[in-house]
């Protein structure tokens, strides 16, 4: 693979680890202002539970994110090995998104989240050997 | 909102809620990998034919993961309705080390030792993230107890 070649998939994986991350962090954001899905199920069925979601205009910024996300996904897919894309994206994208949550959505990421997220990471880079 | 929107934060989830984690991980496995195999049969798509990727919507291979990733989204997003982010996408991340076992003894394909140290790293980091909490709260005052926010505001993470 040349230069040309190394840059452009890098812009791939790194199109597809940010934009995979605003969306995760913007429907997370989504989700914790909703409440819990399983509760409103119970209580006001499957018609109350998807308008709940739906209510939330966080979770159509996240959704618009996730599909620039797909979509270098697939791009990225069909100019290089899914052995490269998905590890490289899959790797990188737990460690923006454990940051995002850190200082976006102030989550408490203690040393136990950290070290989840770094082993899932160095494993995830290492299914491509 | 309405008082139905009760949240409950348990320290431990429940079996079903291990259930959910457990199809977020399945369905984006088993996604990813049909999503693969469409867009390889597809072949490479340029930058000057961006339309050809809605053309890969045709394709049955592509169509069946984008029919699993939907199953995805939906566990997804309930499981991010009771749990932080930074522990879902860890805890759902065996997901690779299952389907690391299938290719080894399903389609017996040859898995590296490298692959195999991966696959122990994620188990090893689900393992770390599971023993936690599924919820923290931002104000540092810990898990709070079933049911504490039903009808406060909405009952979201506040």
């Amino acid at each position: 693979m040349n230069l040309a070649s190394n840059t452009a998939v890098a812009g791939m994986i790194a199109t597809i680890v940010l934009s995979a991350t605003a969306g995760d962090v913007a429907i997370a954001a989504a989700m914790e202002k909703t409440g819990d899905l399983s509760e409103i199920w119970k209580a006001r069925g499957w018609s109350g539970a998807v308008g709940a979601v739906l209510g939330n205009g966080l979770f159509f910024a996240g959704v618009a994110c996730m599909a620039v996300s797909f979509f270098a996904l697939l791009f990225s897919l069909s100019h290089a090995d899914v052995s490269l894309i998905a590890p490289a994206a899959g790797s990188l994208t737990f460690v923006a998104n454990a940051v995002a949550a850190k200082w976006i959505l102030r989550e408490k990421v203690d040393g136990r989240r950290w070290i989840a997220a770094i082993l899932v990471c160095c494993g995830v880079a290492l299914l491509k050997g | 909102m309405t008082p139905q929107t009760v949240r409950t934060m348990p320290a431990r989830l429940t079996p079903g809620k291990f259930a959910v984690l457990a199809v977020v991980a399945l369905t984006a496995s088993f996604g990813d990998t049909f999503l693969s195999i469409g867009m390889k049969r597809l072949g490479p798509v340029p930058l000057s034919h961006p339309g050809l990727l809605i053309e890969a919507l045709l394709s049955p291979w592509v169509v069946a993961g984008v029919l699993l990733l939907f199953g995805f989204f939906a566990s997804y997003l309930t499981a991010l309705s009771w749990a932080d982010l930074t522990y879902v996408l860890p805890a759902t991340s065996f997901g690779y080390a299952i389907v690391a076992l299938l290719s080894k003894f399903w389609l017996h394909e040859q898995i590296s030792i490298a692959r195999w140290m991966g696959v122990a790293l994620i188990v090893a980091g689900v393992g770390f993230v599971a023993q936690g909490p599924a919820y923290t709260r931002r104000d540092n005052e810990g898990s709070l107890p079933s049911g504490a926010l039903q009808g406060a505001g909405g009952g979201g993470r506040q």
